[in-house]
């Protein structure tokens, strides 16, 4: 059975399909609605969006395309999808301990999911918050500054 | 020495985000004054002012804004560049949260010059707040009468669009952000034919960044000569530098253009993170060449003095490393950066960023040998200076060569010694 956008992003996507002079530029934003929906980017969702932009576009080149780029999830990620920034100004600043302060506080390792699905840990390159390291990433938030208590701290509010 | 704030006056002001209170700080002055002008004034007012891209490449803006052609019946876009991904780097993320209003305004400006009718604001996926907050601005500016048609009575039609990416770092590259506007794989393309004859949907495009489209409002505001006399001569106005790295007060902070690099580090920042001594400085992102402390001396932030140290301003991210800072493992995490950013597209750049980073774990790990060093040093020199399309592979080489060669002892210190290394530093 192939995959069915909600009402609200049908509407989205009808919008930004006028919104650009070349119909291709909306596989992007598309496959943002379909993580937002989601939580990640499948093959059918994939399909449906190559459908709804229509012809020339096909599911060869949404799939191109997702696995391109970074921020699409093309598996099912926990419920808060931590992303721990590893670049070199975070190091320096310890993103490493914290690191392996998180590794052993959810009893996972870099890139995998706790069993109750309620979180992911992975590490990342550049998050452009380098002044403000050590960071993470949580969904759509960024946690900075992070000490051990602050990273226990905002585990416990999210649980 | 104090800031001198002329982008970021108000950035603190809890309001700063919002069109009722930008307005109140004369915002939208110089785009009002803008509408009045011809575009070729405005790109000559931009010339004169001497402002140079704050990207990284340093092209002179009004200079860009000149190559677009005048009579082609194409349509012309304008780009602003707000993809910030380079390691160290976090300066236009506080301009986007907190004066989006000012990249607007700067952007019609830069609009009328070219004459382009719609535009494009590419920010990076990450940045939900900035998102958020870009997207709530162009609504304000819509309903104000700022953006769209016929703006302020002037007969410019003006259209900005919200485009966010997806986590890919080359997106920051022009011709790799263009592609990924249209839907593609953020691949960069060949130059010549330059974007400003075909960019985006092949017409004419150009492309900004967020701290110059920022500028450019004062500029046309106060004047050519206001601006030029800030900074050097070469290097004119003020930057934004963002720190991070030992200090004690890392941030974003503007200053003139030309001030002495450990002024910045002393005076705004505090000064060394629990008073370790300074080892070295990365004076403009990650991929520019590393500073010795004793080079830090007589470095200025300015665009000839970085150069005659043989190093660059590139996107003014300045990464201060402390006494007791494992280089080895720095520059390993910077060449895993670079090759998990490479395209693809051109071998020396895909098989080369992983190689380097894969001899520089082997050395890493202490089981590197002196082969391994010279073979980074010999690969890297296939890896620059026009061997690839875009610069990314030459970026991993000015992350990683000029360490090697500035700190030589401390990785010859590690190869077959893992127990070599320094202590950890950090919290």
């Amino acid at each position: 059975m192939s995959y069915r956008f909600s009402p609200e992003s049908e509407s989205r996507l009808n919008k930004l399909l006028e919104m650009f002079p070349d119909k291709r530029s909306v596989i992007l934003p598309g496959l943002y609605l379909l993580q937002r929906e989601l939580g990640y980017v499948d093959r059918e969702g994939m399909e449906a969006l190559a459908e709804k932009i229509g012809s020339p576009i096909s599911l060869a080149q949404v799939y191109g395309v997702a696995t391109f780029y970074t921020l699409y999830n093309k598996k099912p990620v926990g419920k808060f999808h931590i992303q721990i920034c590893g670049t070199s100004s975070c190091y320096m600043r310890g993103n490493d301990k914290i690191e392996k302060h998180l590794c052993s506080k959810l009893g996972i390792e870099l890139g995998e999911t706790t069993p109750d699905k309620k979180f992911t840990l992975e590490e990342v390159e550049c998050l452009g918050a380098c002044g403000y390291a050590p960071m993470v990433q949580i969904n759509d938030a960024y946690y900075e500054n992070l000490t051990f208590e602050k990273m226990d701290q905002i585990l416990k509010d999210l649980n | 020495m104090a800031e001198m704030k002329i982008l970021t006056k108000y950035i603190d002001d809890p309001r700063s985000n919002e069109l009722e209170f930008y307005e109140s700080v004369h915002g939208y002055d110089g785009m009002k004054k803008a509408l009045q002008m011809a575009p070729e004034e405005i790109v000559d007012v931009v010339k004169k002012s001497g402002l140079r891209g704050r990207g990284g490449a340093g092209f002179p803006t009004g200079l860009k804004w000149s190559f677009i052609p005048k009579d082609i019946p194409k349509p012309k876009y304008l780009i602003c560049n707000a993809d910030e991904g380079e390691p160290g780097t976090f300066k236009d993320r506080k301009l986007i949260e907190n004066l989006p209003h000012q990249i607007i305004e700067g952007m019609v400006i830069g609009a009328k010059a070219i004459g382009a009718n719609k535009g494009f604001f590419y920010i990076r996926g990450e940045f939900n707040k900035g998102i958020d907050s870009m997207q709530k601005a162009i609504d304000e500016a819509y309903a104000k009468g700022y953006l769209g048609k016929n703006i302020l009575g002037s007969g410019f039609d003006f259209d900005l669009v919200l485009y966010a990416g997806a986590g890919a770092y080359i997106c920051g590259e022009e011709t790799a952000l263009i592609n990924s506007l249209e839907g593609r794989r953020g691949h960069p393309r060949l130059k010549p034919p330059f974007p400003a004859v075909s960019g985006l949907y092949r017409c004419p495009t150009v492309v900004n960044n967020v701290e110059t489209f920022s500028t450019v409002p004062h500029i046309i505001d106060k004047g050519a000569d206001w601006y030029s006399k800030i900074g050097t001569e070469k290097s004119p106005g003020t930057r934004l530098f963002s720190v991070s790295g030992h200090v004690k007060r890392p941030g974003v902070y503007e200053i003139p253009l030309g001030t002495p690099l450990m002024d910045l580090i002393n005076d705004l920042c505090g000064g060394m993170l629990d008073d370790m001594p300074l080892k070295a400085v990365i004076p403009g992102g990650s991929s520019v060449p590393i500073l010795t402390a004793e080079e830090c001396k007589t470095a200025n932030m300015d665009f000839e003095s970085m150069a005659a140290h043989k190093t660059m301003l590139g996107s003014g991210a300045v990464i201060v490393i402390g006494e007791g800072t494992d280089l080895v493992e720095t520059t390993y995490r910077f060449a895993r950066f670079y090759a998990h950013e490479s395209c693809g597209q051109c071998t020396p750049c895909r098989e080369g960023t992983h190689w380097v980073r894969d001899l520089l774990h082997k050395i890493r790990e202490g089981e590197g040998t002196s082969a391994d060093l010279e073979l980074i040093l010999s690969l890297s020199r296939n890896m620059e200076g026009g061997t690839t399309i875009c610069p990314l592979s030459d970026a991993c080489v000015g992350a990683v060569r000029p360490t090697i060669l500035k700190f030589k002892h401390e990785f010859e210190a590690r190869l077959k010694d893992k127990a070599a290394q320094p202590a950890a530093t950090g919290v």
